[in-house]
């Protein structure tokens, strides 16, 4: 039997029911074909009484069903009801199996064999059906699961979430809720931020790790699935948990196959990208239109309107204009030439390299989130050491880089369709260096979480950012007067690759001539000598390794392994091999470099024999040190305990330096030959804390200080993801007598950190507690004051290249 | 090989790797000892008539760069506690103190003239050397002793000290349980021992003679020598929870020791130093007084 309707619309998601509706409204001839025997069944399956959350909040909602925000049943029943009262034409339990024919006259097979044709089709069907699934060994065991219908069901279980967007969150919080179910509830997020995720629902998780209700794992991916037991690339290393049960949710792609089999073109072969669209979200194959989550757009409110939008354009409406559009309308306004919404989106796009794989939906969307404007020539973008963390693009004109700090004229081109800030994603560092445009531009502004949510979200972005990075990298590790079109052949050659800590890039004694470039993270070289692994020196990120055996030839001649979890650029020996002959000045370079590697080497070929207890002592001590975050540290406070008398005067000049507060803990820390570590901050390459700051307000300054300014609100966030716990939340004390007054009088609490009774006797109960560190003493002048303060020199500052070198051991043997 | 792209802070002087005594290289141990040759070498080769003595001009010369470097030396409990800014360092002014310090000894001694005798300026001179003799001591103390405090703190801070002796009390109060009536209450009484409240004394000792641990300990053993049967067992266990608490106080008393060692001069040296400057204003006034 076969029926003929005007639009055929496939799924009834928020999307085909919205689509429905707006043909039922207009009185169009139409069916919706859902596979399950209820409407909407991507929401039918959240966990039961789920919020449901109407994000976001700027967009306007255009459909004929009513949405807001509120529990699962609640939005459920609002549609089901709605679906009645306009009538919507609906058969349940049809799944479509196939879509022929062309624009006009499609037919449709569903799976019980029967036909329906249809002029227009319309495909809402969503991605839920096609999860992304665990990417390790034994993601098929029977309790690895892609789905929480309702998290009561669960009780005195250890449940592992995997994946912090916002259905892993929701998950996770929902095990968690109870406390008498018993549940322990571990969410694991591959990043450090949770940029995937609606910011409520990140709310909702940091205070779910702050009454301990659930454990966070942030920079942690799954290793193994054993029955019971799970296993963890941690950001220290494996590790391996009780887990009685995982909940997989790390996203899902469209149904491919099926989607593609309709003659649909996707954007790009990428596992997780969209189908290609018109602005009116025409596909490749005429007649057959794509919404909703298949076509990028995975929140509610988007969705409805694309499926009212959509049937206002198979209706000939062509003038309709997207419900976001005053809004991007006023943000256009400003820029030079009258050019409509969709001519600047276009014009964006297909200027802007990173954008370049989104789709026009896509591209509208990214734009609420981001600013444009246009820029005079020579006006200035950003100056160096200005905080900011946004990401740049240059849609038209270019810019100039400023790289000297005191010569303004010494400077580097940025042209069009490039990007620069990109630093920012990665550390909360200040920016580098001044930009001023070189000529009238237009610049899109992209907010820190946006970018991150970008490459989150288009793979191809992700590449472009990624590809634009380690080219600046590249250029900046060797110098030598390199151009980015000498670098072509090595960047296409350059992969990243994670390294887990303790992992090796290089191993001693094997064949190999690849290049690596460390971008995050630091290594250890070492090399073996009677035996046992001897602690060469340590390399911190921004440097190269393995130029010895591409240079000289032979195997490698040392270990390269990662002190924490690392990320390398390998670049291919033989593409850096030719680049090195094309480059005498890189070639030289790359030598003296080498030179110093050799001089160590012949040292230890030399010494060998002699080697006695210095040698292991110098190499369990570095060891130690990077055992304790030496390894990611980029400024560390070292106490030589053959020098400290104990009397504790850096806390009290630490005190008396700041507010009244000790940055420092003396005593606490690990102490290993005499040489302890108290606990005070390292100042981290990729400082932890600043990871997720609500505020914002924790910074690198100039001098490589990790410092929190005074927008701080007191969450403790940073204070519970320092895996050294040197940052305290403090209540700061009232100013004190002056020390003369105090000498003479007898008045105030005296040198150093006042009681806690003396404080809370002169500051109110309310007065909130904030978080205090380490700033290394910036703006003080004369330097960090437990130092300065040290009687007997047993308090020292090190940057840990400088303390982990085998050199020393030449000066103190 | 790139730094990483972070500077770091300028710490000038101070910040190398080096002792207060090393500091700078001897750089105030070369000072003191030239001041010290050159003042024994003019010492030599002036001809003061009858005979050497303060009241020379060489001797007023002395009289004052010592009394003027007392003054100074006493500055450095100010410039420990007064945190100001600026690029000095503690360590630069501790080590030109020990080898200033010292230095007086030669300086002060040729301003003597070798003349001593039973009034108020030997009162000075001999404070004063009181003062270097006990700052003496500080120097080989601090010398000696910070590896064995290092080596007898193992790691712990001084409220993981206190935590893990109470600990025992936890665990001794369950042993203790099946004891009679007397034994426990014997046990109970060494609960809450705490090392740190004893007196300097005490401290410098390294010993309790007054441990109600160590009372608790004793009794025990004896009582465990003439008992058999389930109580013995009983006692067995609190003896051999008492004898790893009584190790836990030992260390700690160890710990106090050390501490105390290196601190107890500094009541000598500290109050010396002010009667010293009183004895040194009186030395000034009186020879001016009678001049």
């Amino acid at each position: 039997m076969t029926t003929s309707f005007r639009i055929a619309i496939v799924g009834s998601g928020p999307a085909g029911l919205s689509a429905a509706a707006r043909a039922a409204q207009l009185g169009l001839s139409h069916v919706l074909l859902e596979k399950t025997d209820h409407l909407s069944d991507t929401i039918y399956k959240y966990q039961k009484g789920k919020h449901v959350m109407a994000t976001p909040a700027q967009l306007v909602l255009r459909s004929d069903m009513s949405f807001e925000a509120g529990k699962r049943e609640m939005v459920l029943g609002t549609w089901d009801q709605g679906a009645d009262a306009l009538k919507v034409n609906v058969t349940r339990n049809a799944e479509v199996t196939a879509i022929s024919g062309a624009k006009g006259d499609f037919t449709l097979t569903l799976k019980n064999g029967e036909t329906i044709s249809a002029e227009n089709v319309i495909l809402a069907i969503g991605t839920q059906g096609n999860p992304n699934l665990m990417p390790c060994e034994g993601a098929a065991l029977p309790h690895v699961q892609y789905q929480l219908d309702d998290p009561g069901e669960y009780v005195d279980e250890h449940i592992t979430v995997i994946g912090a967007g916002d259905a892993g969150i929701e998950n996770a919080l929902g095990l968690a809720a109870d406390p008498e179910q018993g549940n322990i509830v571990t969410i694991v997020n591959r990043t450090a931020d949770f940029a995937r995720a609606k910011s409520a629902n990140v709310k909702l998780l940091e205070e779910a790790r702050a009454n301990g209700r659930m454990n966070v794992m942030p920079e942690t991916t799954p290793a193994l699935v054993e029955q019971g037991w799970l296993t963890l690339d941690t950001r220290d290393g494996q590790q391996r948990i009780r887990c009685d049960r995982i909940i997989a949710r790390m996203g899902s792609a469209a149904p491919r196959a099926f989607v593609e089999g309709c003659g649909i073109e996707f954007s790009s072969p990428d596992r997780e990208a969209f189908p290609r669209l018109s602005p009116q979200f025409e596909s490749s194959a005429p007649g057959i239109y794509v919404i909703g989550a298949l076509a990028g757009y995975p929140l509610i409110k988007h969705c409805m309107n694309q499926g009212h939008d959509v049937v206002e354009f198979i209706n000939g409406n062509a003038a309709l204009k997207p419900a976001d559009e005053p809004i991007l309308e006023a943000k256009f306004k400003g820029l030079p030439d009258r050019r409509s919404v969709d001519e600047w989106l276009e014009f964006l796009r297909a200027n802007v390299e990173i954008f370049h794989e989104l789709s026009p939906l896509q591209m509208r969307e990214f734009m609420l989130d981001s600013e444009v404007a246009f820029y005079r020539a020579g006006s200035s973008i950003f100056e160096r050491n200005e905080p900011g963390d946004s990401l740049f693009a240059i849609a038209s004109g270019s810019v100039l880089v400023q790289i000297s700090p005191t010569d303004p004229s010494i400077t580097v081109p940025i042209g069009t369709g490039s990007i620069f800030g990109e630093v920012g994603l990665i550390s909360g560092r200040p920016r580098g260096a001044t930009i001023r445009t070189a000529a009238d531009s237009i610049l899109v502004e992209v907010p820190r979480m946006a970018a991150l949510k970008l490459m989150a979200t288009v793979p191809a972005a992700k590449r472009a950012i990624l590809r634009i990075s380690i080219e600046r990298q590249l250029l900046q590790v060797f110098g030598s007067g390199l151009t980015s079109a000498d670098l072509v052949e090595v960047i296409e050659t350059a992969e990243v690759k994670n390294v887990k800590a303790g992992e090796s890039i290089i191993t001693e004694g094997e064949e190999g001539r690849d290049i690596f470039v460390i971008r995050q993270g630091s290594m250890v070289v070492e090399k073996k000598v009677g035996g046992h692994p001897l602690f060469l020196s340590y390399v911190p990120a921004g440097s190269y390794v393995g130029e010895m055996a591409l240079i000289d030839g032979g195997p490698r001649t040392a270990t390269v392994r990662a002190a924490i979890k690392s990320e390398v650029i390998r670049i291919d020996g033989d593409a850096f091999a030719r680049l090195l002959a094309a480059k005498p000045d890189l070639l030289a370079k790359a030598k003296r470099d080498m030179a110093g590697r050799q001089q160590v080497n012949d040292f230890i070929e030399a010494k060998k024999e002699g080697f006695g207890g210095a040698v292991d002592m110098y190499s369990s001590v570095a060891s130690f040190l990077v055992d304790n975050g030496i390894g990611e540290a980029t400024d560390v406070l070292i106490i030589d305990e053959k020098l400290c008398v104990g009397c504790d005067n850096c806390e009290r000049a630490c005190a008396d330096s700041h507010e009244g507060l000790s940055r420092l803990d003396r005593e606490a820390g690990r102490t290993y030959a005499h040489l302890h570590v108290p606990t005070s901050c390292r100042h981290c390459e990729h400082p932890h804390c600043m990871a997720d700051c609500p505020p914002n307000a924790i910074h690198r300054g100039p001098d490589g200080e990790v410092f929190i300014d005074d927008t701080c609100i007191g969450c403790g966030n940073c204070q519970r993801n320092c895996p050294y716990g040197v940052i305290r939340m403090e209540k700061v004390p009232p100013p004190k007598p002056s020390l003369l007054n105090w000498l003479f009088t007898g008045r105030g609490p005296g040198p150093g950190e006042p009681s806690r009774s003396w404080t809370n006797d002169r500051v109110s109960p309310e007065t909130p507690k904030l978080a205090v560190k380490c700033d290394m003493c910036s703006g003080i002048e004369g330097g960090p004051a437990c130092v300065r303060a040290c009687p007997t020199g047993a308090a020292i500052r090190v940057a840990p290249e400088e303390l982990l070198n085998v050199a020393r051991l030449e000066r103190e043997l | 090989m790139a730094s990483g792209g972070i500077s770091r802070t300028k710490l000038g002087e101070g910040a190398s790797h080096e002792s207060f005594l090393r500091h700078r290289n001897f750089r105030w141990l070369k000072i003191a000892l030239t001041v010290c040759l050159v003042a024994i070498l003019a010492y030599a080769m002036i001809d003061v008539q009858p005979r050497p003595n303060g009241g020379s001009a060489y001797g007023y010369l002395l009289g004052t760069i010592g009394a003027l470097l007392i003054l100074w030396l006493s500055l450095l409990g100010l410039r420990k506690r007064a945190m100001t800014s600026g690029s000095w360092s503690l360590k630069g002014w501790t080590s030109a103190h020990v080898y200033l310090g010292l230095s007086l000894v030669v300086i002060a001694t040729l301003h003597t003239g070798f003349q001593l005798g039973w009034n108020i300026h030997t009162l000075a001179y001999a404070l004063m050397m009181l003062v270097i003799a006990s700052g003496v001591y500080g120097i080989i103390v601090y010398a000696v002793l910070p590896t064995q405090l290092s080596d007898s703190r193992a790691e712990m801070t001084r409220p993981q000290m206190v935590e893990a002796v109470a600990k025992f009390d936890t665990q001794l109060q369950t042993a203790a349980q099946p004891l009679s009536h007397d034994d426990a209450a014997l046990v109970r009484d060494a609960f809450g021992e705490d090392p740190f409240r004893a007196g300097l004394i005490r401290r410098l000792s390294g010993r309790d003679a007054r441990s109600s641990t160590e009372a608790a300990l004793q009794a025990m053993r004896r009582r465990l020598a003439v008992t058999t049967g389930p109580e013995a067992a009983a006692l067995d266990g609190v003896v051999t929870l008492l004898e790893r608490k009584s190790a836990a106080l030992e260390r700690i008393r160890r710990h106090l020791r050390i501490r105390a060692l290196l601190e107890v001069w500094l009541y000598m040296h500290v109050p010396l130093t002010f009667a010293l400057i009183a004895a040194l204003a009186a030395h000034i006034i009186s020879v001016f007084f009678y001049w």
